[in-house]
Formats: C-alpha cells, structure tokens, sequence
C-alpha cells in the first residue's frame, strides 16, 4: 500500500480541569468586610506592621495574624507603571495606569488601578483615594473600588513615610 | 568539605525560537546529546539525571521528569525535578552540582527546558486568585514599578535601559542560537518600538521562547581526563525571601546580595569588575542591568546606570566587563532553561568555547539567575583553574 | 558519608477537605511542631527545601506564596522541587553530604480536595499517546493489580487483608482519616470502582501539610536523645510507558533497596507509599520483607493521603516510631508516577 502521508507536525491536546477553592480563615472576613465597602488589613502580633490584603499570615516571622485593622481607602503611590499592552480577554482598554499603593494604616502595598487624571501626571508619592462603583454592584472583590483618583495633596517622599511606618511599628510591638 | 565539580559538557537548543517542530523529547535530548558529545560520554557514564523547569502549565505536562524518564536515560538512575521558578535553571545546575559535591554520583546530566509555545504563557504567568484585583499585566507589569523605582532613586537618563537592549540585542548577533537576531538593530530602532509597560519598550524585553539547556558535571579525577578544558565550580549559592512583606526593598533585595556575598567569600570574589572576565546575567528586561550590576557589586549603590552607559559591558565596545555576550536573557527565554543558559555560556566562556561571543582570555564567569518577584536567585562562579 | 538524622516531624490532621483554610494556614502550625519536636527553630535551620504541585493548586508558582508560613526574612538558602516532600528530603540530605549545609527543614503541603487528583495524574502521562486518553491513576493502579491476580500469586482476599490491617494500625493514629475494625468478608462485599479495585483498595483524597528537620551527625548528637539516623537512601526510576515493564514487581524498588543497605541487618518495621492495596504486596515482595516485618504501622497511605507529603510521612511516621523505641530499623519508601514508576527507599536507625 503506497500512501502519501503528511506529517503530523502539531495535534491539539485540549486540557479541562476544574478546580474549586475554599475561601481562607482570614481572607473571608476581608471578602466579607469588602462587600460591604471597607478595607480590612492585619497587624502582625510579631512586627506590629499591617498587612493589606490580610493573608492571614505574617511573611516576616511565619505567624499567623488575626487582629483585624480598618483601613482608609485614601493611599500613597510606592511605584506604577502604564501598561499599553492590551491584555487578551481583559475589559481594561490601554493604556491604562497600575500603582503599587499603601494605604494610609497599612505597610503592605496592593495593586490596583489609578485613572482620574493625565497618565503623565502619575508620580510616586501621589496621594490617591479610592473611587468606589456603585454599592449595588459591589461583590466580594477588590474590583469593588473602581480605580483611584488622586487627591490633590502634596507628593510624600516614600522614605520618610517608610521610616515613620517602621517607627510606629517597633512602638507597637512594645506597648 | 565538598567534593570538586567542574562542567565538562555543554548543550543547547540549536536555535532558540517559538513552535520548535519537535516533541519535547526531541527538544530535550537535543541539547542533552550535545552536552553528552562534547563532555565524550555516553547515557551510560551518566549517574544521576536532575531535571529543571518552571510551571508545568507552560507545555500542559504534569511533572515532566515522568514522561521524560526513558528521553533522558533516567531509567536506572536517580531522577530528581527542581522548580523555583526564573531562577530555576539555575538552582538546577546547583541541585546537580551538590550531587557532584556529596561525593556520591561521579558524572551526572542536567537538563532544564520550556515549550512555553504549546500552551498560552500568558495564562500561565497570571494565576487568578481570589484577593487580588486581577489586571493580568504579565511578566512586564510586575517589573515594571520595580525598573521606574530605580529610575526614580538614581535619577538615571531615561535611554539607559535602552543602551542595554542595544547592547544585548547586537551581542545576539554573534551567536547563532540566539532567539532574537536584529540585524539593524540600533538605538533609534529600540527607542522607536511601542511602549509596553512603562519604562519597558517592546525592544527592551525579552522574547517567549521554546529551548532546552543541558550540562554534563563531572568529578575532579574525571575532569582532569577530559578531552576540552573543563570549567571548574568555584562557588555556588542560592537565597530566597518572600515576594511581598511590609516595606520590602525590592531594587536591592536582600537576598541577592546575601547571596553574592556567600557566593563570592566561597570564590574568593573582592573586586567583581575586576576579578571576572565576563558575565552572564538574568535580564529579562533591559533596565534589570544596572540594577543587577549594583546588587552584584559591580559597581556603587546608584552608579550601574553609568557603568552601561560607559559602554563597560559591551564585548562590541571593547568594555572592560562585558555582560551578556551570548545575547542574554533579551534574546532568548525559555523560562526554565534561561537560568541554566546564563551558566553554561559562563562555563563556555572560561572554557574558550563561546565562538563568536568569546572574551578573549576569559577564565572566571559569573553566571546568574532570578526568579518570582525578585526573590529567588541562584548563582554560581566558574574558572579555568581549579578552585 | 556524612551521618544525618531525623530531628523533628509534624504532620496535619489528614481530612477529606481543609475547609476554610488555604496553604499557608495549614503549614504555618506544622512547622512550628517540627521545629519544636526538633527542639531547634529557624535560626537554627540553614536550608529550606519544599515539594508541591501547581496542578494540585490549579495555579502556577503555587509553592511561592507557600514561604510566608516559613518567615524566610531577610533571606534564606531555599529550594523546591516539584515532587513529592520525600524528594525535598533527599535534595537537602545530598547538601548536608556536601558539606555546604548542617541542618534543614523539609515540607510538603497539598489541597487535593480543590480537584480531581486521578484526573489531574493522568496528565503526568505521555502527552502524545497516553494523556490524551485521560487514563486516570485509579484506573492504571486497576491494570495493575489485574496482571498481579493473573501471576497467581495474590487473590483479591489479600489486597483485603491489607486494608484490614491499615484500618487497624490507624486506630492509633490520631492523625489519620479512615481508621476502624474490618473484616476482609465486609470489604469484599462492598461494589467495585474499578474492578479488582473497589474503594477502600485505593488511597483517600486527603488535605494537608508535612514538615521534617534533618540534620548532621554533630548536631543531631547534642540535640537528640535517641537520633534517628538515615543509614542509606537511594531513588531509581524506571521505563514511563507502562507496556514495557513488569508492573507486578517493583525493579526501582530493589535497586534502590540494594542501595540503601536494606538486606545488611533486620527490619522491624517499614512505611511504604502504596497508594493501592496491591502495590503494598508488590512493595513488600521487592524490598525482600520478611512477614514479621510491621508493614504501615501508622495505617499508612490507605488510612491517610496527602499527595506531596505521603512519601516524607512514610519517613516521619518511621522515624517516630524508632524514636519512640518500637523499633531500631526501619524502612521508609516513597513513589512517584504512575504504577509504582519511580522508587525511593531509605533504611532508618536508632542507636
């Protein structure tokens, strides 16, 4: 038998998993605390620093956290960058800002959008606040808060914040 | 007291590049034949196989090592499989090594590979989890904050980062198995190219290729027969930190300087600019240069930028130090094997083997590798001479 | 070779679902209790080594966010395989033989609850001519215990038997998931799943977390009344396409068993990863056990399961028991892939 066969250079091996997750013993509350519009952090029984999300664990000394902070949702930028890059099945249309934020209470820096202004004005050390959806649309998510706006308040230089978050933590840790 | 190791056989992916018509098999035994040939040995003198790679989900393969057993002559022999993520190609030549060191296996083969093309590797690099606003940014985006943090502390020109895509971009020019070949390629053409994650432009960044590295290491006694000069293993260390705690320094992460530091006391390292002839460095994207050359002490807190900029680490400009002759991690990326790569072309290097990327006269490299959020590192010091 | 003992193990209750807590919850306590059991803490420690799988996650890097529970600031020498822990072990057994490092903490962790563990192990198969056909590790283990039955030399009685006595050990076994008095009658009443394998015949899903310190002759001698001395460990692997050996014997087995030194002196007890009532015949025979051997006195991997850590806690649950004075030796195996492909076997002594 004389067939002229083509070589089979590239199958299609499609692989289907599903996978469901158990919420955490400290991220359920801060799910719980989002949904109804506050951001809840931790502070660290063996550093005294506050952990924004509250993982339920100290990366530090390994300890477990527990001891739940209300956080404002007015922040400092640590660090950004704009993305023009459009992201395959993302509803974002670039280009679009990414900041590093820390909170105000917080010495944990999280992710989240900045828009609001000229993508050029963006700085490290700019004073954001949160700009929320709307509360009928608010679910158990970080997606809750819109994007932050900044504030208009003078630029903070980042070491003399960090220096002060330290300060207050090692007060903290001995009161 | 540690044994001696020394590298006496060195593979590659003949070409890096995406949809390499081979199965994985066939990728891996490429590399894994040259490194056998050159080292003049065969499956057989091979005691113990260490395979490394990062997320399985990159080729849809759950633990490789597995499938790949009979591929790589495992049969028989102890199989071990490292994942540290970037830095994984790296920490796997250590695993390997230390098997060497214990004195317990005389040669052993290691292989570190990705086909990141069979799966959707941005998928693969975004996990989704449940507190974190998912903004699917990749690689760039969460380096990005950490290159304009840099900037923003040194206060450097804003064309650095495209000086070292420059750079790297013409290195790869002399190596034919580089991934990204450039022929034009020149500063204007990097400045031009759309902005991907700012600082990074398009040109700045690395490529997503499919590749495999390997390395035949091998005894004292064994090496001193081998027939092309061996590369002895001065030094070796690895240091991880988490990615993210309270005020983490993330430009000069502790952990990569602790680990330069153990790694250059174990090689007798003072003077890094003077005492290596050449290096092999983990970036990724362009502006990691500068950063890694104050982290690796090759230059003052705040003055890596300038050190690019006097041209120090080009082969083509002469510089004292050059980086990243083979291309580098800019002109190709496997992920798994990027690590190992940076290793094996310092291993070349002291071994006079690098071809047309050689530094005449080379004879002690560094070769270093990263991971994560600039948390994993592994790093390792070779020489001509023995240690 | 340098002496490393056994300085310190812990291991989480073994549940059918960790509800309500992720990774880091379930290792940060079982760390602390192997430091503590080790008396040592993590300044102590020069080298962490983890093993984890991402698809057992559902993500990839899933081992990274696992070093919070260690506290690794400013830095520590860290590594991970994607194996299971008892590979972790042999990764920082070889540096100590180095000399590079004196002391180590191993873990292991998984959430085999988030899916489905056969179905996500069919993936480890050849992804050109097996994984395609989704042959889930249930239905492979299936296979094999049917040319065990065709040997002659087993009956379904004694894959029975075998369960019966894992049931049994693990009544004192606070940790373990399935525990109780059966009778071999009873079991061989209850439905096939896949025939000749029916439930209980097969490991259970379980979630949870391992740790283990190991440490230096010198160290563990100052620290340890009675050290637990790794007295030989190999690892052997064998051919992946599962037509192309004999699956009712474990070559890999032997060989590393000849390694470790197992025939040099009596065993009294031996823990082997046998995820499938059959396998811990086929175990048994390779390793050369005679029957007073205690096989899974801890009720072993049928009585509780967590992927990742099943082959480090065949090592602790020995370890234990040696410490403890039960026995002087003892053998810990571990496996990994389907069908008994890749094999690690330690012998472990007290002095």
């Amino acid at each position: 038998m004389d067939i002229d066969l083509e070589p089979v250079a590239v199958f299609e091996a499609p692989i289907y998993l599903r996978y469901h997750a158990t919420s955490a013993r400290a991220i359920t509350p801060f799910l719980h605390a989002l949904r109804r519009g506050i951001l809840l952090g931790h502070r660290s029984p063996a550093t005294g620093k506050v952990l924004f999300p509250p993982l339920g664990s100290c990366p530090e000394s390994g300890q477990p956290t527990s001891e739940e902070v209300v956080l404002a949702d007015t922040g400092t930028i640590i660090s950004f960058t704009t993305v023009h890059l459009a992201i395959p099945g993302s509803k974002l249309k670039p280009p679009f800002t990414v900041a590093n934020i820390m909170l105000d209470g917080a010495d944990q820096f999280f992710s989240h959008l900045v828009s609001g202004c000229a993508l050029e004005d963006v700085a490290i050390g700019m004073r954001v606040r949160a700009k929320w959806r709307p509360a009928s649309e608010w679910g158990y998510s970080l997606e809750n808060i819109e994007y932050f706006v900044p504030t208009g308040e003078p630029t903070v230089d980042i070491p003399t914040l960090k220096a002060e978050r330290l300060r207050l933590a090692q007060e903290r840790r001995h009161a | 007291m540690a044994h001696r190791v020394a590298v006496v056989g060195v593979g590659q992916t003949v070409r890096y590049r995406t949809k390499i018509n081979a199965s994985l098999a066939g990728l891996v035994r490429e590399a894994a034949l040259e490194a056998l040939a050159d080292a003049e040995c065969t499956w057989s003198d091979i005691d113990a196989l260490i395979l490394g790679k990062a997320p399985d989900m990159f080729e849809g393969v759950v633990m490789p090592e597995i499938y790949l057993a009979e591929a790589l002559g495992g049969v028989g022999k102890p199989v071990l499989r490292v994942h540290t993520a970037g830095s994984v190609g790296g920490s796997t030549a250590i695993v390997a090594a230390t098997h060497v060191a214990s004195g317990l296996f005389k040669r052993v083969l290691t292989v570190t590979f990705e086909k990141q093309s069979e799966s959707n590797a941005h998928w693969a690099l975004s996990p989704s989890l449940p507190f974190r606003a998912h903004f699917n940014s990749g690689a760039g985006g969460m380096f990005a904050p950490i290159l304009r943090e840099y900037i923003h502390r040194n206060r450097c020109p804003a064309d650095v980062g495209c000086m070292v895509a420059l750079k790297d971009r013409k290195h790869a020019l002399r190596n034919p198995r580089a991934h990204l070949q450039i022929k034009d390629i020149s500063l204007q053409m990097v400045k031009d190219s759309p902005m991907l994650w700012e600082p990074i432009r398009f040109l700045e960044t690395c490529p997503s290729s499919d590749g495999a590295c390997a390395l035949v290491l091998c005894s004292e006694d064994l090496a001193e027969r081998s027939v092309r000069p061996p590369a002895w293993v001065h030094g070796m260390a690895m240091r991880s930190e988490p990615g993210f705690y309270p005020w983490r320094e993330e430009v000069y992460p502790h952990a990569t300087r602790e680990c330069a530091k153990d790694l250059y006391q174990q090689a007798g390292i003072q003077n890094p600019r003077k005492d290596f002839d050449v290096a092999e460095v983990y970036v990724p994207f362009s502006w990691f240069e500068p950063l890694w050359l104050e982290n690796l002490g090759f230059a003052d807190r705040g003055q890596g930028w300038k050190l690019t900029e006097t041209g120090a680490t080009s082969l083509d400009q002469g510089g004292d130090i050059p980086w990243n002759c083979s291309g580098g991690v800019l002109s190709s990326n496997p992920i798994g094997a990027s690590g190992m790569i940076r290793f094996a072309e310092a291993a070349l290097q002291v071994r006079g083997m690098a071809g047309a990327h050689q530094v005449d006269g080379a004879r002690k490299a560094l070769g270093h590798a990263y991971g994560a959020h600039n948390q994993f590192f592994a790093m390792w010091v070779v020489a001509a001479d023995k240690p | 070779m340098r002496d490393v003992a056994i300085m310190g193990y812990a291991q989480s209750p073994q549940v059918r679902e960790a509800r309500g807590l992720n990774e880091v919850e379930m290792l940060m306590p079982v760390l602390q209790a192997a430091l503590a059991d080790a008396h040592m803490t993590l300044a102590d420690i020069d080298f962490v080594c983890s093993g984890s799988c991402d698809y057992i996650a559902g993500g990839a890097f899933s081992f990274v966010g696992a070093l919070d529970a260690v506290g690794a600031t400013p830095c520590m020498q860290e590594s991970h395989v994607e194996m299971d822990a008892a590979w972790a072990l042999y990764e920082s057994w070889l540096k100590i033989q180095s000399g590079h490092i004196r002391t180590a903490l191993i873990y292991g962790f998984a959430k085999a609850s988030n899916g489905s563990l056969p179905d996500i192990l069919s993936q480890q198969l050849d992804p050109y001519y097996l994984a395609p056909l989704w042959p889930d590790s249930i239905s492979l283990a299936a296979l094999q215990a049917n040319l065990l039955l065709q040997t002659g030399r087993y009956a379904q009685r004694d894959f029975a038997e075998v369960v019966v006595d894992s049931r049994r050990h693990a009544l004192a076994n606070p940790n373990a998931q399935l525990k109780g008095e059966v009778t071999v009658e009873a079991l061989l009443a209850e439905p096939m799943l896949a025939p000749p394998l029916r439930k209980h015949d097969c490991c259970p899903i379980s979630d949870g977390a391992s740790a283990m310190v190991i440490a230096a002759g010198e160290v563990a001698q100052s620290l340890a009344d009675r050290p637990v001395y790794i007295r030989g460990i190999d690892h052997r692997m064998e051919v992946h396409q599962l037509g192309q050996r004999d699956l009712t014997t474990s070559v890999s087995t032997r060989q590393a068993a000849d390694r470790a030194g197992v025939g040099e002196d009596k065993i009294e007890l031996a823990e082997l990863y046998a995820p499938f009532s059959p396998q811990t015949l086929i175990l048994q025979e390779s390793l050369g056990l005679r029957p007073d051997v205690v096989v899974n006195p801890s009720g072993g991997p049928l009585a509780g399961h967590i992927f990742m850590c099943a082959g480090l806690d065949r090592f602790g649950e020995a370890a234990r028991r040696i410490r403890a004075g039960t026995a002087d030796r003892a053998v810990a195996h571990a496996t990994s892939g389907p069908c008994l492909q890749h094999n690690m076997v330690a012998v472990l002594e007290g002095k």
